[in-house]
């Protein structure tokens, strides 16, 4: 078996971790927002040495059909070979459409953005929200390094100018992009029947499934995703959402 | 009406504030980022590894291939399409192209030395910028490079005036009328040398002018040069002082 | 006519070394005419009239002689084909594998399976870099559980130290098993906090190689942490892993022309190993 991920379930066995943290602590994060000038939000996560940049673009466009009196809301995610020698140039992987569903789940679902506001005059023109997912390096987490970047870009957010016409990029005006709710995804993966949070990319290799829940001010989940083929009893979902609901506070205060 | 002062003061041989770093990404056996103004290039190096497919190895030599990218939000305007372009295609040739000649790559036959470029931000001069996050990025790598490629924009108005560096608004002044033709010239040089490596135009100039901008980009590169040179120096400075 | 950096400052590829023909470029030089060039990112080394640049960053170039980490991806007819952290992967045939006989069709997941990490030899290198490697020898085997990280193939010798000076000394203080492979692979096994100390200590003289009195600074950075407490590493199962190993003079390097020698214990000397590779 590969050594590396012996050693680290070997460790789990014993309570530990390779990087000597507790089975429920974080790697250092800090949040930066305004850091790309073309965006109409943006912010820089820094997680460990997971880094992820999450800019945010408002265009105008046709609403769809079934829903006539609402903007629209669409995230992707590029996993930049830039970024890992593990990641390789080409159409998304699952990977990276994985990564961009969750994060669009997590903020559709919980209404963060009130979509009947983005609408300006029904059937023809509406906002359009694009959050887009850039990894500058990778090391483990992105979900919640992505979660809590999209998030902190879209309260960055302002709108452009917009005469009925056409929109101005050039001239960004004061009004922000309502965020009513905050959604905080957090990821809490199960290695040899422990629970243990925020796994850096070698101890992600060796994980045998993940939930990714995510949760709201008042303690309110508003998407779930289960990862990998290994089952969980209800007993450990408890559990797991117990513990995101209390590492959501933690990531929430530092927004 | 002739374009004669520059809209943000600056001297006609004068670029935007420049800032250059080195080991901005863990993950990459070299990396580097370069802003110039609004602009901002990343680049970061991968390999020597193998390639594939395997007809295109050279049992002779290692091969660079670069990659540019603009990151979907990197736009003065609506936002682009993930993927590449025609665009993106042809600047990645061209970036490969402005630095493959320094490249010794002859110790690691078959093999492929990825260079990646992204552009979280851009206002004018990406490719440029690109291709100054690459250079810098392959000599952090530790390759052998008998020079450090750099690489500017120069612009000539309506024929007469002719200034290094221009941002967007710069770029695009026959668009707003205060001058009749524009000439962007991109052009990647060996400072040491002065050899052209990469050289694309479009405008409308003289051989004259052409010549002139040429003249100043040799020496705009130079100064650009010594920023680069003191950025890979940094990263060991600072150390050595700890 | 003239040396145009200081001896053992930091130069960029393209910078000007020296001018006329009194200088000689070595390796990481070359010469243009008049001038002699600088053709990577390293330290001047001015040996009598020659120059040459000891690399601070680089990649690995398989060598006779030299041990490697390598992970096994590749099960053949007659052996494993295994990753060697380059961009060339390399052969360990049956032969070379164990002293136990094989059949012919066994199956040779019993003795090394996709996944795992071996440390083995280099016995032969071709010219299109096909690499041959063996278990024969003390010290090769399997890689027990444990961790691997990569540091620059450059500063390997440095890592090393003296006669394996420097890791023995990282070893005692941190109580880890430590393996450090030239392909610039490290493997290493102790307590999570121990290791993390081991890390932080083979980063920082990875980062800080070119430094005059790097041993001393590292016993100093390791009895600060530890308070100079010796912990042995516990002795692994089977054979002691041999650091020690001379560290060769770079057979290509110009002759001794007198001059001053540089003191032995520091100074960059040890980098010659890596300039040691056969042109072909």
């Amino acid at each position: 078996m590969n050594p590396i991920i012996q050693h680290v379930r070997d460790l789990i066995k014993q309570g530990k971790r390779l990087d000597a943290r507790k089975m429920d602590e974080y790697r250092d994060l800090s949040v930066e927002t305004g850091v790309v000038k073309t965006a109409e939000g943006s912010a820089h996560v820094k997680l460990g040495k997971t880094e992820v940049i999450i800019g945010i673009k408002l265009s105008v466009g046709a609403p769809y059909p079934d829903t006539p009196d609402e903007g629209a809301l669409m995230v992707s995610a590029e996993l930049m070979p830039m970024s890992s020698p593990k990641f390789e140039s080409g159409p998304p992987s699952i990977k990276s459409i994985e990564l961009a569903r969750v994060i669009d789940r997590g903020i559709r679902e919980s209404h963060a953005i009130d979509q009947k506001k983005l609408c300006i005059t029904s059937r023809e023109k509406v906002w359009m929200v694009s959050i887009d997912i850039c990894t500058i390096n990778a090391d483990g987490n992105l979900f919640d390094a992505a979660g809590v970047a999209a998030i902190a870009a879209l309260k960055d957010t302002k709108y452009p100018a917009f005469d009925g016409e056409t929109v101005d990029y050039k001239e960004m005006t004061d009004k922000p992009l309502v965020i009513d709710k905050v959604p905080i995804p957090v990821t809490i993966s199960k290695l040899n029947d422990q629970l243990i949070v925020d796994l850096a990319d070698n101890e992600e290799a060796a994980e045998d499934g993940r939930v990714t829940a995510t949760i709201l001010e008042d303690g309110t989940i508003c998407s779930i995703q289960k990862g990998g083929p290994i089952p969980f009893t209800s007993e450990e979902l408890g559990k797991v959402i117990d513990l995101a609901i209390e590492k959501s506070k933690e990531i929430r205060a530092k927004l | 009406m002739t374009y004669t002062k520059r809209k943000d003061k600056r001297k006609m041989d004068e670029t935007r504030p420049i800032i250059a770093k080195v080991g901005i990404i863990p993950n990459a056996k070299g990396s580097a980022s370069f802003t110039i103004g609004k602009t901002t290039a990343y680049a970061a190096v991968y390999g020597p590894r193998e390639l594939h497919p395997k007809f295109l190895q050279d049992p002779k030599t290692g091969k660079l291939r670069c990659n540019y990218n603009m990151m979907p939000f990197s736009g003065t305007g609506e936002r682009i399409r993930p993927g590449p372009s025609r665009r993106s295609k042809e600047i990645s040739m061209v970036t490969q192209n402005a630095l493959a000649s320094v490249m010794d790559l002859s110790d690691y036959p078959n093999t492929v030395v990825d260079v990646f470029v992204e552009i979280p931000q851009a206002d004018a001069g990406t490719r440029c910028a690109g291709i100054c996050a690459a250079s810098m990025a392959l000599a952090d790598a530790g390759f052998k490079m008998k020079d450090i490629p750099v690489s500017i924009a120069i612009a000539v108005a309506d024929n007469k005036t002719v200034f290094a560096d221009p941002d967007y608004a710069e770029e695009t002044l026959n668009q707003t009328g205060e001058a009749e033709h524009v000439a962007d010239i991109a052009v990647t040089i060996l400072p040491r040398t002065g050899q052209v490596t990469h050289l694309q135009m479009d405008g409308m100039v003289s051989k004259e002018k052409l010549f002139e901008a040429l003249e100043m980009a040799k020496a705009v590169t130079k100064k650009i040069n010594e920023t680069l040179k003191v950025a890979l120096k940094e990263q060991f400075k600072v150390e050595a002082s700890k | 006519m003239a040396l145009k950096v200081e001896n053992k400052s930091i130069v960029v590829p393209g910078e000007t070394l020296a001018e006329g023909m009194d200088f000689l470029p070595g390796e990481g030089a070359f010469r243009e005419g008049e001038i002699v060039i600088s053709s990577r990112l390293g330290l001047v080394n001015v040996d009598g009239r020659a120059i040459k640049i000891i690399p601070l960053a680089g990649t690995y170039l398989p060598k006779v002689g030299d041990r490697i980490i390598c992970k096994v991806f590749d099960l053949t007819y007659s052996g494993w084909r295994v990753k060697t952290n380059t961009a060339y992967a390399a052969m360990l045939s049956m032969k070379e594998a164990t002293s136990e006989y094989i059949e012919h069709g066994a199956d040779l997941n019993k003795y090394f399976t996709i996944g795992e990490y071996i440390v083995a030899k280099i016995i032969n290198v071709t010219g299109q870099n096909l690499i041959d490697i063996s278990l024969k020898g003390p010290g090769l085997n399997k890689l027990k559980p444990g961790r691997i990280i990569e540091v620059d193939p450059c500063k390997v010798p440095r890592i090393i130290g003296k006669q394996g000076s420097m890791v023995s000394m990282v070893k005692n203080s941190t109580g880890c098993n430590i393996i450090v492979g030239q392909n610039g692979l490290i493997w290493l096994r102790g307590e999570p906090e121990d290791e993390m100390l081991a890390i932080e200590c083979i980063k920082k003289i990875e980062k800080e190689s070119h430094k005059q009195g790097l041993t001393e600074e590292i016993e100093k950075f390791l009895k600060d942490k530890t308070g100079g407490v010796i912990k042995k590493p516990p002795v692994m199962e089977e054979d002691e892993p041999r650091e020690r190993r001379e560290p060769r003079r770079d057979s290509r390097s110009p002759p001794y022309r007198g001059g001053p020698r540089r003191d032995s214990r520091s100074g960059p000397r040890n980098f010659n190993r890596d300039n040691r590779r056969q042109r072909r």
